[in-house]
């Protein structure tokens, strides 16, 4: 018995150990998911989190200089509602997937100016691989994901 | 074709149902007539999902528009490797490719256990064919690859055919990218089989080690391939998405890396039950993550319920998937449940400096790692359910946890084939690990000297040193033991230890494989990353590397346009290469590409990305990373696995037995017919 027992202190410490790493890394990488309108209307505590933020490029504000990049980031391409000013300045250049209506996840701060600065973009190529051949050819404008 | 692929679907299903039926109950009531028909149903199966997969690469190649998996991932343009590719590009027929696979080892455990009488081959028929039912069922119903393009026209269905196909997703259109997924397939699909054996041993009451040891080669096999699998993705995404890096703990990365690591740790703990019937529940639960995970992963890829780079289409063959590893968690808990009794463990652990102690810390640590990266994956879903706010882990989190426990696994890898089975004295403790011990205290201080300044690279390089020496000193002594007898010289020593105790020492290999692995993993810690603007004739320095643009031009192909630099790279004023990444647009599906160039200097990669072309001057900008020591990356994989293909080879005693066995079940035979007669 005494034997297991001290098997179990030793299973016991690295369990603890490891756990210890995933709270610190949990606190270091965490990033809570808002919503366009979400972001407008932040408290000034959350405004200090790191957030992820899902929306679409909105059509033709893509500017580029150098590396750095600005976009309108939009809940919905049809409309001017909901819509944010992404400032990218992470060092990896954007995704090729990256391009007007692609759907993007962008992470970052929010600036107390009302614009987001994004160290990560992740995009996917909405229009084709989320709608299906038939639907999309019902509506060749595109389709909403 | 069309009617063939669906009819061809329709009957492997009916087959794999009668095959069910026909294993289960013939081996439960004793039919042997009527398991040998599941067996041949078994066969069945497989020629026709062979036919419908057969049928689908002709619509493929053949590019029929009006079927829409056709239309929606090939081309007309595509080239034609790339047309077969897309038989796994899309959702419905990586599906049909799953089933392929699955069926053809169903057909594969039937024939290379023709002639065994028992229980346990055909309940293992059985389990695979309930699985390849499932996906059969998906192939017909959720996900039918055989679908014509419809439209709605004035309340009628029509059928039509597209002009051209949307073409296949170009950053799948890399030769990494072809072979990647079929490699992940056979070992997500390869971890049923060791799982359906064990099903089948709960099934059977038979739970000694007799199905571990008729499993051994195929969860070898399957672990290998999915091992390939997991380093070649991280291949395609290092040369080709163009960020720098080979691994993002993107959740479908982990997916695969998660049946890896239970699988990993099942090879070990496995040798426990082999050699001192210990850790008889533990092995049959980590067959069962494993299979779990290895079908999860497939789900997790498909159901798009985490965002990935990976996801396919949505759909709602999530819930199907949802469903089945319900029944099947649930069905083979309890059949472990039920079957407790049988697994008693027959021995007890005695000591830490034991070869058991570091066989358990291995499979502790696998499994905490295994578990932190499915709890980081699914944390999105998990804090939506309790906080009611999604909230993302990123690679903080797993490479906090994962670091520490790669280099404790490093370390075990070191220690634990060198510790005695029981107990380890401490005299032969300080004769074995005095040497590796000093070789770890030197490694760590070179690599100080050399420039590491934070605590996990320098602990990094210490304790592969170690193990580097651990390994030698195993080979050493053997091979000189081996000399001292038989006169050979050294590499001759060399070859016949490994050939005389083959999973030993392609152990070792696999383990110098891991340590290699490592050491790349290391070298993340030491990138540099930069960029520069240029013209034609300008130049940028990055590090000790000079740039110069010689020349910018469009390029045209049929299949895609673009822009091409090309960059001299030269060091110390001496051109080593001359590299032209370019940039590329695919008008079929509207996307557009970076081609990563590199150089590989022997300690490190010269990483370039075309970025893009900046609008005021025209300029165009280099994104450029020097990456040390992946190169130990991909060498490692290589021999990881060259270390599992020598493990895998028949050993010498097995083959005698073998041919003893044969040899008496001959004579049993002309004994029974003289008796008959």
């Amino acid at each position: 018995m005494k034997r297991q027992l001290r098997f179990a202190v030793g299973i016991g410490v690295v369990l603890v150990a490891i756990a210890y790493f995933a709270f610190a890394g949990y606190n270091e990488g965490k990033a809570y998911y808002k919503t366009i309108d979400e972001v407008a209307t932040l408290s000034a505590d959350d405004a200090e989190k790191r957030l992820r933020v899902a929306g679409l490029v909105k059509d033709g504000t893509i500017e580029r200089d150098g590396r750095e990049l600005r976009f309108v980031l939009a809940q919905s391409i049809h409309s001017d509602e909901n819509t944010m000013v992404v400032n990218y300045v992470g060092t990896a250049p954007v995704p090729d997937t990256f391009k007007d209506r692609a759907e993007a996840v962008v992470e970052g701060k929010r600036l107390p100016d009302g614009t987001f600065e994004a160290d990560h973009i992740q995009a996917k190529c909405a229009s084709k691989y989320e709608a299906k051949y038939g639907a999309d050819a019902q509506h060749p404008e595109g389709v909403d994901p | 074709m069309i009617q063939i692929g669906n009819y061809a679907v329709a009957l492997a299903l009916a087959f794999c149902a009668y095959a069910i039926f026909g294993v289960f109950y013939g081996a439960k009531t004793g039919r042997r007539e009527l398991v040998r028909s599941g067996e041949r149903s078994v066969y069945a199966t497989f020629a026709f999902v062979t036919l419908a997969v057969v049928a689908l690469v002709t619509l493929l190649l053949k590019s029929d528009f009006s079927v829409e998996y056709v239309a929606g991932y090939s081309n007309r343009d595509l080239p034609f490797f790339y047309k077969i590719a897309a038989l796994w590009g899309g959702q419905a027929g990586s599906l049909l490719f799953w089933s392929w696979i699955l069926t053809m080892y169903g057909a594969l455990v039937a024939f290379r256990n023709r002639n065994y009488a028992g229980k346990l081959v055909p309940y293992t028929l059985g389990v695979l064919s309930v699985t390849a039912m499932f996906f059969l069922i998906m192939n017909k119903f959720a996900a039918n690859p055989f679908t014509r393009l419809v439209f709605d026209h004035e309340g009628a269905t029509r059928i039509f055919t597209a002009p051209d196909g949307r073409g296949l997703n170009p950053l799948l259109q890399h030769p990494a990218m072809v072979i990647h997924p079929p490699m992940l397939y056979l070992g997500y699909v390869g971890m049923v089989v060791p799982f359906a054996f064990c099903m089948a041993a709960l099934l059977a009451r038979e739970l000694g080690s007799g199905w571990i040891k008729l499993t051994r080669r195929w969860t070898l096999t399957a672990w290998l391939f999915l091992g390939t699998g997991v380093l070649l993705g991280g291949r395609w995404a290092y040369v080709e998405l163009g960020w720098g890096g080979y691994w993002a703990w993107d959740p479908v990365e982990n997916a695969s890396l998660m049946p890896w690591l239970t699988s990993t740790a099942f090879l070990h703990s496995v040798i426990v039950q082999e050699r001192k019937n210990m850790l008889k529940v533990w092995n049959v639960v980590l067959i069962l993550a494993t299979y779990l995970l290895a079908i999860f992963g497939t789900f997790l890829t498909r159901s798009g319920i985490v965002s990935s780079v990976h996801s396919f289409a949505q759909s709602s063959i999530g819930t199907y998937f949802v469903v089945f590893l319900a029944i099947a968690g649930l069905a083979a808990v309890y059949l472990v449940v039920s079957r407790l009794a049988f697994l008693k463990s027959d021995n007890q652990l005695d000591s830490y400096a034991s070869r058991e102690a570091s066989f358990l810390f291995n499979n502790l640590i696998l499994l905490a790692a295994c578990f932190a990266v499915l709890w980081g994956t699914l944390f999105p879903v998990l804090s939506e359910l309790i906080q009611g706010e999604q909230v993302t882990v990123g690679a903080p989190f797993f490479n906090k946890i994962n670091v520490p426990i790669g280099l404790f696994l490093l370390f075990l890898t070191g220690v634990g084939p060198l510790l005695a089975w029981r107990k380890t004295s401490f005299t032969s403790m300080r004769r074995i690990f005095l040497w590796p011990t000093l070789a770890g205290i030197i490694g760590g201080a070179l690599s100080v000297v050399l420039g590491a300044r934070s605590i996990y690279p320098i602990m990094s390089f210490a304790i592969s040193s170690f193990v580097l020496v651990t390994l030698i000193s195993e080979f050493a002594r053997a091979a000189r033991a081996r000399m001292r007898n038989t006169k050979e010289n050294a590499l001759a020593a060399l070859y016949g230890i490994t050939a005389t105790n083959k999973r030993r020492y392609g152990g070792y290999i696999a383990h110098l494989g891991f340590l290699m692995l490592l050491v790349g993993f290391t070298g993340q810690a030491f990138t540099t990353e930069g960029w520069g603007e240029v013209n034609v004739g300008e130049k940028f320095t990055i590090g000790k590397y000079e740039f110069e643009c010689r020349d910018i031009k469009d390029i045209d192909d049929p299949n895609y346009n673009g822009m091409s630099a090309t960059i001299a790279l030269s060091k110390n004023g001496k051109e080593l290469s001359v590299l032209t990444p370019e940039k590329r647009f695919y008008p079929a599906s509207e996307q557009s590409t970076s081609e990563v160039r590199m150089y590989h200097a022997a300690t490190e990669d010269v990483y370039v990305v075309f970025a893009n072309i900046k609008e005021d001057t025209n300029k165009a900008v280099m994104q450029v990373w020097i990456n040390p020591l992946v190169s130990w990356v991909w060498a490692g994989g290589y021999v990881l696995a060259l270390g599992t293909l020598v493990t895998l080879l028949p050993n010498r005693v097995e083959r005698r037995l073998t041919r003893r066995k044969k040899a008496v079940e001959n004579l049993l035979r002309e004994t029974d017919k003289v008796s008959a007669a």
